[in-house]
């Protein structure tokens, strides 16, 4: 498999992304938004960090299709993990036992 | 169609794996599958031992209802130790990273795994993983149950908790190499017409299992870190003060260890696979049913982890649908023995000590796995969950399951690794000595159980004496069972018959080369032009067992 060397300005370029976010994630701690926005606000900027480093950190972009489905199907898992979590925390209070 | 007759196995050579080099050295710096493969034997034999006695330990304090062995506190380590130490260092990588590492290149006709730096790797983590545990029991020992509930685990233990789960972390990379060398040597290293459906079934539950591994064993690396860092540091994630849910930490636990049970059982109904179809010498019933149900278990198997929590704040809507999936993961299983059962049947079966292993574990997979059902219907599990009546069910499933698979597929396979045959009277012996052991440690339990006992208490009311007599007089005999073949296993390695290259007299490509095998597990790669479990018609292979053609023929 031929390897695809990325350049160093784009390593660069792309840490420097990932510490604006951090920056950006320690500034949004600072407000208190409304409704449901604070842990919107925090996981958007988590995912977009976690993106490009497995985009470019961890090669993905640059990979072969059977990677990408590797991705993928590791995300759809994680999916799961969520989906049925959340079908316990979302619907423990249509019984009202109490809890 | 080739017969087996006319199988050309080559003239056996004085060089193999095990003689090719000599000295530590060359042990500790292999990269050869079959001598990782070993070393892992040997490393899971030790933790099994430690395991072993911590079992013993239990069994000897519930003979009487008081608790006058152990103290409480004591009890509560032990127990924890004997899970933590059976789980996570003996029955998870038993079957995959002895019998796996040793047979999947052999099977699928290559010369090593895709990485054989990282299966050495591999082992090297597995060490540093169990040396950090074994350094955890040494200074102190750990109380939690080997599921480290919150809040217990996070807040008031006073064990050490943090340096077991970190043994349990690093433990969890070995697992997850281990998988990636398996699916990637599956994909790309299978000899020429080796095509996914000649695939012995024995690599199609191993890719299944590897699955799993490589899927499942990050969450509960990361379920561990979080842990560590709530009782550490404080951070609010368990903790209902900071903000945390205990419960969370249950329903990712159970994401890893649900699924944990199958990367046990998985390799386990492998192994069941060959040896029924092996040894009643019949192609097995249903072949693409039996592979697909491995990759069905391995992803259903990921959505019924809830049935663990239906006695906890677990919103009952999302029980029902846990329960519900956890019927349908019988589904598979039940189509392995069906189709197991169908093979046997008008077959050609010859009872050696491989064969009264896969027996013994169709029929007590079939308990654990039907007691199983019985906890994962919402009502039935509140009157059963944390009593003896659990402990039953899963030790069914990983002793009478995976334990047996293991010893089932470590005697057939014994010639293969160590060029030496056991000896099989002695083999079906022990066989039905650890049968009866194991029923007579089990069975009461699931009595028991029903009628109340608790589970990880040291004392319990004396009404209950009765069983946990029988339960440690049972174990008394599983544990002199298992200490026949340790001993036999080790004399046959010196002065057990030679083994021929093919004893059983079988089609795979695992019998196709010398026994032991050379370093690069055949002269010629080997191309495929039979199907999985082709056998030569009856009439020209009418004899079975060890005393087959060969012998009929001179």
């Amino acid at each position: 498999m031929s390897e695809h060397i990325v350049s160093v300005r784009v390593y660069i370029t792309i840490f420097l992304a990932l510490l604006v976010g951090t920056a950006l994630t320690v500034a949004a701690a600072f407000f208190d938004f409304p409704w449901r926005l604070n842990t919107i606000v925090a996981l958007t900027i988590a995912v977009a960090k976690a993106t490009l480093v497995v985009l470019y950190f961890m090669h993905v972009r640059y990979s072969a299709r059977l990677v990408w489905v590797i991705v993928a199907s590791a995300l759809f898992w994680m999916g799961i993990l969520f989906a049925f979590t959340f079908s316990d925390y979302f619907t423990r209070h249509w019984l009202s036992t109490g809890y | 169609m080739q017969p087996i007759e006319s199988f050309e196995v080559p003239a056996p050579s004085k060089v193999n794996y095990i003689n090719a080099q000599y000295g530590l050295k060359s042990w500790l710096l292999t990269k050869d599958h079959k001598r990782i493969a070993l070393l892992y034997l040997a490393s899971i034999t030790f933790f099994f031992f430690i395991g072993g006695i911590y079992a013993l330990m239990i069994r000897l304090e519930l003979l009487t209802p008081q608790g006058d062995f152990l103290q409480s506190t004591t009890y509560n380590k032990v127990f924890t130790q004997h899970g933590i130490i059976m789980v996570f260092f003996f029955l998870i990588p038993s079957i995959p990273a002895t019998l796996g590492n040793f047979l999947i290149p052999m099977m699928i006709g290559a010369k090593d795994l895709a990485f054989p730096r990282i299966n050495l790797l591999s082992w090297y983590v597995y060490l540093v993983g169990g040396l950090i545990t074994i350094y955890a029991l040494l200074a102190g020992g750990v109380d939690t149950g080997w599921t480290f509930y919150t809040p217990f685990s996070t807040t008031f233990s006073n064990s050490y908790v943090v340096a077991t789960g970190l043994g349990i972390f690093i433990n969890g990379f070995s697992s997850i190499l281990t998988g990636l060398n398996f699916i990637v040597t599956i994909h790309t290293m299978r000899a020429p017409g080796m095509t996914w459906f000649r695939m012995p079934l024995f690599l199609w539950s191993h890719y299944a299992t590897s699955l799993i591994m490589i899927l499942g064993t990050p969450v509960i690396a990361i379920t561990i870190l979080l842990l560590a860092f709530e009782r550490v540091a404080g951070v609010g994630i368990f903790d209902p003060e900071l903000g945390g849910d205990p419960i969370l930490f249950q329903h990712l636990f159970w994401f890893y260890s649900h699924p944990a049970v199958y990367i046990m059982v998985l390799p386990g109904m492998g192994v069941i696979s060959e040896l029924v179809a092996n040894f009643s010498r019949k192609n097995i019933f249903g072949y693409s049913f039996v592979a697909f149900s491995s990759i069905a278990i391995a992803v259903f198997g990921f959505l019924v982890w809830g049935h663990h929590m239906f006695v906890t704040p677990q919103s009952v809507y999302a029980g029902m649908i846990f329960s519900f999936l956890s019927f349908a993961v019988a589904i598979p299983s039940a189509i392995k023995v069906f189709n197991w059962t169908a093979t046997l049947y008008k077959s050609s079966i010859s009872y050696d000590t491989p064969m009264l292993y896969a027996l013994g574990f169709i029929g007590l997979f079939t308990i654990g796995g039907m007691t199983g059902l019985f906890l994962a219907s919402l009502a039935t599990d509140v009157h059963l969950s944390d009593t003896y009546f659990v402990v039953a069910h899963f030790h069914y499933i990983m002793v009478g399951g995976t334990l047996m698979a293991y010893m089932g597929g470590l005697h057939y396979w014994w010639p293969k690794i160590t060029g030496r045959m056991y000896p099989e009277g002695w083999g079906r012996f022990s066989a039905l000595v650890i049968f009866v052991g194991f029923n007579l440690t089990f069975l009461p339990q699931f009595i028991a159980g029903y009628l109340g006992m608790p589970r990880r208490y040291h004392a319990y009311p004396p009404e209950f004496q009765v069983f946990n007599v029988l339960s440690t007089a049972g174990a008394s005999i599983l544990g002199f069972g298992m200490l026949i073949p340790a001993i036999y296993f080790v004399w046959s390695m010196r002065y057990g018959r030679h083994a021929e290259p093919n004893p059983w007299h079988l089609p795979g490509l695992e019998w196709r080369t010398q026994s032991p095998p050379p370093t690069e597990n055949f002269e010629v790669t080997p191309i495929v032009t039979w199907e999985a479990y082709e056998f030569a018609p009856p009439e020209e292979t009418e004899v079975v067992g060890r005393f087959g053609p060969e012998l009929e023929r001179t």
